[in-house]
């Protein structure tokens, strides 16, 4: 049943995401390459989406996952509904319990030993996924030249930009310049 | 049900002008439920954020949950959680009909193809970023290699490990070193202590929230000024 598996992959994402919606980007790209749902591609496609539309990452790649999963199914309603709730319920239930229960939670300290272990697994999957996002983009049929100058050029922008205003190049408009730069570029060489 | 209203419409406004997600959110969740609504203290709120870096899922679920939960209990957190996943539901859901189409445009799929430049990108940047959270020492910058060489390597050779595997084992290799090996060359006696520590929570969680989350005010202080 598409649906049940829909729903405990992202439950499982859910349950082992820390850090907010980056550290997540690993285990999609994982789980769902592994189960042939969606291209790799397709999947960098939605985390530009994700950027410029509203909502957190995490919820907002769930959606996108389950509907296009759950149309090939018959029901992206339903798809999209299992993977978003699967994402969404372990941070519920584990929420509730801490704030039920565990008023004493951020003064466990096994649990902030096991964090300080797994900070560093989270940024190593990040940065990994990032080296082979930059892989996947440059080794198509042909080496990608254009993939190569638009990736130097978004990351000097953002280099030179957090250096002078000590603030981050806003997602955004990192996202819709490099659409601009690659409609322009590609269309034209 | 007025309240759970109130906290649905709060966080369904909070999930439909965010963009970026997690700490994007943290401003506005700052903004509405603190300085507007009073629901709680900005002390409060640091707890919560010092205590939704420590478990899973998605910040912005977490902070929903949590606020719901002391507003109005189990519904609270029902509605707030429902409000701020809402306005991504719908609105993906409808992309999610539209993409494949909108890709077969030559035009739309060269853009995407710069956009695929720029998430790269993005991806690296969080990365570099949160890297600045990890503990500088042999262990974590340990760990962090291993975990990046073998999630690059195992890829090349197509072999196929959920990254689950590699955090269960950080958090393993976190608590066996940071905890049994650190503590006890430092302090052998503190495991003793445990009873007395539960005590004494009460002073200790206001020191923890100053001493764990002031990177993530001072964001938000900055986002503020804009």
């Amino acid at each position: 049943m598409i649906y049940l598996e829909l729903f405990w992959t992202f439950f499982k994402i859910g349950l082992f995401t820390f850090g907010g919606g980056y550290g997540m980007i690993p285990l999609i790209q994982q789980e769902v390459g592994a189960k042939n749902w969606i291209t790799s591609d397709m999947v960098s496609n939605f985390i530009g989406i994700s950027e410029t539309t509203p909502g957190p990452i995490a919820i907002n790649m769930a959606t996108f996952v389950g509907s296009t999963v759950g149309n090939g199914a018959g029901s992206a309603f339903l798809g999209a509904l299992a993977a978003t709730l699967g994402v969404v319920l372990p941070s519920f239930i584990i929420i509730i319990i801490i704030a039920a229960l565990l008023k004493n939670f951020m003064e466990n300290k096994v649990v902030a030993k096991v964090i300080m272990g797994i900070k560093p697994v989270v940024v190593g999957l990040i940065l990994a996924t990032g080296i082979l996002l930059i892989y996947q983009n440059l080794a198509k049929e042909e080496f990608d030249v254009i993939s190569l100058i638009l990736m130097i050029i978004i990351g000097a922008a953002a280099f030179t930009y957090k250096k002078i205003t000590k603030k981050d190049l806003s997602p955004i408009i990192m996202i819709l310049v490099s659409a601009g730069l690659g409609m322009l570029a590609y269309s034209i060489f | 049900m007025k309240k759970l209203f109130s906290l649905f419409a709060t966080f369904f406004k909070i999930g439909l002008f965010t963009f970026g997600g997690g700490y994007a959110m943290l401003s506005l969740i700052q903004s509405e439920t603190v300085t507007k609504k009073g629901w709680l203290s900005g002390d409060e709120l640091l707890n919560i954020i010092a205590i939704s870096e420590s478990t899973p899922g998605p910040i912005s679920i977490n902070c929903a949950t949590y606020i719901g939960y002391k507003r109005a209990g189990f519904f609270g957190s029902l509605f707030a959680t429902l409000g701020v996943v809402m306005p991504s539901f719908i609105i993906i859901f409808i992309i999610s009909f539209f993409i494949e189409e909108f890709l077969k445009i030559q035009l739309v799929f060269n853009a995407f193809k710069g956009i695929q430049a720029a998430v790269a990108v993005l991806i690296i940047r969080a990365g570099f970023k949160m890297s600045k959270n990890v503990k500088k020492d042999v262990m974590s910058i340990g760990i962090l290699a291993v975990a990046l060489i073998i999630t690059v390597t195992l890829n090349f050779v197509t072999f196929n490990l959920s990254s689950i595997y590699l955090i269960i084992a950080g958090g393993v290799a976190g608590f066996i070193y940071y905890g049994l090996i650190k503590k006890g060359i430092k302090q052998p006696d503190k495991a003793a202590d445990k009873t007395e520590d539960i005590i004494s929570v009460s002073n200790a969680v206001e020191e923890t929230t100053f001493e764990n989350a002031p990177q993530v005010p001072e964001n938000d202080q900055k986002e503020d000024d804009k």
